[in-house]
Parts: C-alpha cells; structure tokens; sequence
C-alpha cells in the first residue's frame, strides 16, 4: 500500500506564487513577515484578490510584489508610488497596494511619498525600515540613526546625518492613515494594514523590521532571532498617540500603534465628481 | 460648460496633439509644465474632465512618465507631454515601458538645449535622445510631424503603433510645430482608424505574460482582470520571472529590438516630394523641412532637379529607403535643427553618395533661400 504524503500549505499560501520559491530573502529577514501581514490582511478583508494590485519599487522589499498571486509590478527605484498613483486614477476600482523599503520610500522616493500624502489618493503603503540599503549591502539611507554603522558610514565615525521620522512625515504631509509597528508584531500590524486597505484615502503603515546581513552586522546587533527579540522589547504600544510624539530610537524605544485616523477628501472620488459636476 | 471643440479648428499644434491622442481614445495625461510643451497640459486640463478621463499634474517628470505606465496596465490609453529637461529625467522610465512593453504616447516639444538653453526657441535637439537616452540595447519609436494637422494626425498614428507594438512611442516635434497656428481639420469618429492592444484569450492558468505572438508582441492583460501576472523592469522569461541567464537575456532583449525592426515597414512613414527625377534630395523633417519644400519648387523653377525625402518618422530610422535614395541622386543634403544628428544615420546608409549637412543649432530654421543657395552649389560642381 502506497501512503500519499500530504505537505501542510501555509494557510496565506493561496495568495503566493509558490512556484517561484524559495525566495531571495536572507534568514532572519523581516520582509517574509510583512509579506504574510500583507496576505493576512487581505484574506481578512475577504476582498476579491484579482482587484488588489501590489506594487513595489526595488530593493529587497521591492521584491516583495513578485511573489503575490495577482496583479503586480516592479517599478524602478523609488517610483512604487507613482506607478501606483496612475494605476488607482485610471481605475479607482482597484485595491492598490505598495510595497517597499525605506530607501525607495523615502529617499530616491521621497518626493513621490508626500505628494501623494497631500493629494490623499487611496492606496496602502506598507514600507518596511531596515534601516539601510539592503539590497546594495548595506548603505546609510534616510531613516538612519544618527552614528550607525554602515558600508558608507564606516567607524569610527559613523552616520554623518539624522533621520526621517516616517510617521511624522507622512502625518505632516497630509495622509489620512498612519500606523507604525514592529515586524514582531505581526497581528497588530496585519490589523493596521487592514485599516489602511478600508480607509478611502492616502494610508502609510512603517513596519520596523530587522536586516541582520546588512545593518544587523554592521552595528553588531546580533542574528535575525536576537534583532527581533530586541524590537519586541523596545516597542512601546501608545495608540492615537500625536504623531509628532511617536519617537524612533531604536536602542530604547520604538513607539508603536496608530497615530493618524481622519476623514478628508480622497483623490479619486473628488475628480470623479467634478467631472459629474462638468456634465452637470 | 464643454469646451468641445470644433470639427475645424485655426489652432496650434500643442493643442492639436492633445485633440488627437482624445480622439485616438486618450483617458489619462499625467505631466508636469514645461515650456513650449505647457499647452498640451492646460488643454488637458480642460478637456479630460469632459471626457471622464483625468488630467494630474504630478511633483516631477519621472512620477508623470511612471504614473502613465501605471495608467496603461489598466487599459487606459495613457500619455504625457514634455520638452528636453523633462524628457531627461523620464528616461529611466522609459526603459522599464520598453522592457515591460507597456503602450504609452510621449510627446516631445523640442526646445534649445542643452540644459535650460532656449525654453521659447525651437530646435530638434533631442533626436538621439529619444532613440539612445535610457540605458541599456532598445528600439523606439520617433514620428516626426511637420504641421499642425500632423500634429493631430501623427499623435493618434503615435498611440496606434504604441498600441499594436506595446511600446512607448515619441512623438518629436520641434517647438515651431508645437506653437505654429494653422487649419486643423478634425475627422469624423468613424474615418479615425485606431488600435487596441492584443489581449490574452487562453485560460488564465495557461498564460504567459511575456510569451509573444508571431508577430513578436505578446498579448497583454490588464490590473484587475482574471490574468494574474508580475511585470518587472528585471530581465525576464515568458512567465514574467526574473531570471540572470544569459538566454533569457538575449532572448528578451532580441524580441524587444526585433519586434520593431522586423515591422519597420508597418512603422516608417515617408514622403516624397519631386524625387523621381532628381539629382539632388533634401532629407528634412519637421519643421526644416517646409523651407526645404519651398526650397525645391524655387530650385525646379530654375531647372535644377531637386528633391525632399521628408520623413514623418525618424525611428526605426528608414535605412533601406535612404540607401537606395543614395543609389538614385548623385548628392544628399540633410538639413535639420541640431548639429547633425539624423545626418549620421543618412551618412551611414547612404555612402559612398556624398552627404552635405546643412546644421542649425537655433530656433529659426534654414530658410528656402539657404538651402536653394545649397543646392545651387552643388548643382554646379
Ligand atoms: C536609480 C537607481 N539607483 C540606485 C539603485 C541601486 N539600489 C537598488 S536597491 C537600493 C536601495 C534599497 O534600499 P531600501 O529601499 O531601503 O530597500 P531594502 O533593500 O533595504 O529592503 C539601491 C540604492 C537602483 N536600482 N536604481
Ligand atoms: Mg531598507
């Protein structure tokens, strides 16, 4: 008698190209977290997955939109938002969702992030900081602390400049939706995702994660395992917090939670009714 | 109230090139100001609304060009408008449209340049930029129309062969045809030919996005549909996948420059004034090639046998057309508003016939006089 061995499937399995695994991440790499959080907020929203589209710029969580089972796109470095502005215009019945890290986000990026706060158009962007530039190796990059080691702020010296605070930024910039976890909080986050995908307006959600190839080594901050049992510790949950007051210090307190929730006029919905305004 | 405009129009190319890419099924502008391109954006502003399509004016050129590729993975006919300076910072966008094959229509008001240069003054500058700008082996599509019927005439040819090759396609005008101000006569719908991208048709589970037809483009789905599909500026097999092997690469990269070579036909589009006979051709386009036209018929007046090859497209550059041009006259004088640009692909498939450029780095064009006077030279050597 023949047993037929039935593998167990990741129960977010059905939202993945399985085909294309395994994929490039490093162990103990954050964006396989986030990549799940993305999936698990979809699965609870029960949307119809063939209406969502994921974007991403490049990095090594640009390479997170290669691996969703539906309509994706890898832009060039820094323009996920962009790509994805002209996608929800064009079909504001598409569920569109960005991807990316901090570098493409807020760097190279930057501009693109908050323009599109300030005109409010509906999307999600989950953006993962590590940090640094993992995909080039390791790099100082816009959210970098003050003194960090990195390949281009070598010691003894460190980082020469200081960094966004990304909630404050988007807060400032004019997003209706705002949240910042750690990747080890992974339902409160998948809960937030959730939110930003229901909320009809601009929704920015930070997941601090851990790069423990790049930026782990480079400041001696231990394996994949120990990174993120650090963020567990310093994460401080202070929901509705003010956003100018959720502080980012990595050695000692990551302020976590959601800190913006308003209601203001989504892009989309306020150009579809000039033009019912037009044909009068 | 609609703007709607008249079916006869005393308007300026600009505007015509915004009524022809509306008429050629248009829904989606995203752009950023620019001199001599601005008209093209405030017409949108006005019309696309009507329309239910959307005008957005976005922080940068590089959001306009990448939000346009956006655009058309959802269906939409999508352009923008811009001159040098713009152009230069779309580039990198550029070559994900083309390695993506996403359809797309940039309109290019030449402007003075390098740099800021001349914003008011015309020039065709940027010829070599359209075809070599983004990095990296690719073909383009360059129309270059001469007038403001052209303009609207061209624009809708532009988003057609963007269409039918899943490709950008720019539409190189210099700033004298984007504001000159002439008849423009808007045809009927039904007299308007347009294309639509192929789409897939075989059950979602079998397709492959990247996987062409014979005539090299493959079918294309669109966000939202039953295809799922990942489209990466990362060289890719037929799935879509990243790959770095060297056959995947040389595959995708041959397909993508082959399927605008091998169709080079389908996509050149000459005209040919009083060369049967001649000894002596121009070759010119845009707006030069007006004063080369006058040029000729004041030449013929005198009994010299001269002729204009004028070409309405200037990528995939017309090599067969312009050899065997080379074989019919005994000269070739290019005149064009740059240092030579197009003049080293005439040198390079008209040789040995000797190539005279006339050059012009300026915003006046060289006037019928001059390029009689040239002709004449030749003429009696
Ligand atoms: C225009 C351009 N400049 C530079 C690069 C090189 N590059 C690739 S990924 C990257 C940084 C990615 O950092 P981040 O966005 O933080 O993503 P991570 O890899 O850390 O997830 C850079 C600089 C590029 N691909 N394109
Ligand atoms: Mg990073």
């Amino acid at each position: 008698m023949t047993t037929v061995q039935k593998t167990l499937s990741h129960p977010m399995a059905k939202y993945i190209r399985e085909d294309r695994l395994p994929w490039i991440y490093c162990p103990g790499c954050s964006v396989g977290i986030v990549t799940n959080m993305v999936a698990r907020a979809i699965d609870n929203l029960g949307i119809d997955f063939n209406k969502v589209v994921i974007i991403s710029g490049i990095g090594c969580t640009g390479r997170s939109s290669g691996y969703f089972k539906t309509g994706s796109f890898h832009t060039t470095h820094g323009r996920a938002i962009a790509f994805a502005e002209g996608v929800k215009i064009a079909n504001p019945d598409l569920e569109v969702i960005v991807i990316s890290g901090d570098g493409d986000i807020a760097a190279i990026g930057g501009n693109h992030l908050i323009h599109a706060c300030r005109r409010n158009i509906d999307m999600t962007v989950v953006c993962v900081n590590n940090f640094n530039y993992g995909m080039t190796g390791g790099q100082f990059g816009p959210t970098t602390e003050h003194e960090r080691y990195s390949q281009t702020s070598p010691p003894p010296i460190g980082n020469y400049e200081h960094p966004f605070n990304l909630v404050k930024l988007a807060a400032s910039s004019g997003a209706s939706f705002v949240a910042r976890w750690t990747a080890v909080q992974a339902r409160r986050a998948a809960r937030s995702i959730q939110k930003g995908i229901e909320k009809e307006g601009f929704s920015f959600i930070e997941i601090v994660g851990a790069c423990p190839t790049a930026f782990g080594r480079s400041n001696r901050l231990g394996d994949g395992v120990t990174m993120h049992k650090h963020l567990l510790e310093v994460a401080e949950i202070q929901n509705g917090l003010p956003p100018h007051e959720a502080e980012l210090d990595y050695d000692n307190r990551i302020v976590c939670g959601e800190f913006v929730n308003i209601e203001k006029p989504e892009y989309t919905a306020v150009i579809s009714r000039m033009r019912d305004r037009i044909e009068g | 109230m609609k703007s709607l405009p008249e079916r006869v129009m005393f308007t300026m190319g600009d505007i015509a090139a915004a009524e022809g890419a509306l008429s050629a099924g248009c829904r989606y502008f995203g752009g950023y100001p620019i001199t001599p391109a601005t008209e093209i954006a405030e017409w949108m502003a006005r019309r696309m609304p009507e329309l239910r399509g959307a005008y957005v004016q976005y922080e940068d050129e590089i959001a306009s060009i990448t939000s346009v590729i956006g655009a058309s993975w959802t269906g939409t006919k999508a352009m923008t408008a811009t001159s040098g300076p713009g152009v230069s910072l779309m580039l990198e966008a550029i070559g994900l449209a083309v390695m993506t094959e996403t359809p797309l229509v940039l309109v290019n008001i030449m402007r003075g340049g390098p740099s800021t240069g001349q914003p008011t003054r015309g020039q065709q500058g940027d010829i070599m930029q359209a075809k070599w700008g983004s990095h990296g082996d690719y073909q383009i599509i360059g129309l270059t129309p001469a007038s403001v019927q052209e303009m609207f005439d061209q624009t809708v040819q532009a988003f057609n062969l963007a269409e039918k090759y899943r490709t950008p396609v720019f539409v190189l005008a210099d700033e004298t045809v984007g504001h000159m101000r002439e008849k423009l006569v808007i045809p009927d719908e039904k007299d308007i030919k347009l294309v639509n991208r192929k789409q897939p048709t075989v059950d979602p589970s079998e397709y492959l996005p990247f996987k062409a037809d014979d005539d090299l483009v493959p079918p294309m789905a669109v966000f939202g549909s039953k295809y799922q599909f990942y489209a990466t500026g990362l060289t890719h097999d037929e799935r879509g996948y990243p790959s770095d092997k060297e056959n995947i690469q040389i595959d995708l990269i041959t397909r993508l420059n082959d399927k605008i070579l091998k169709n080079a036909d389908d996509i050149i589009d000459l005209e040919k004034y009083q060369l049967d006979d001649a000894k002596i051709a121009v070759i010119a386009y845009g707006t030069p090639s007006r004063s080369a036209r006058r040029a000729i018929a004041i030449a013929r007046e005198e009994g010299i046998k001269a002729g204009l090859l004028r070409l309405k497209t200037v990528w995939p550059f017309p090599e067969e057309a312009v050899a065997e041009l080379a074989t019919e006259v005994d000269h070739i004088i290019v005149a064009e508003q740059n240092m030579g640009q197009i003049y080293h692909m005439v040198r390079s498939a008209g040789a040995p016939t000797p190539i005279t450029l006339m050059r012009k780095p300026a915003g006046m064009p060289q006037l019928p006089e001059e390029i009689v006077q040239k002709i004449k030279e030749i003429d009696s050597q």
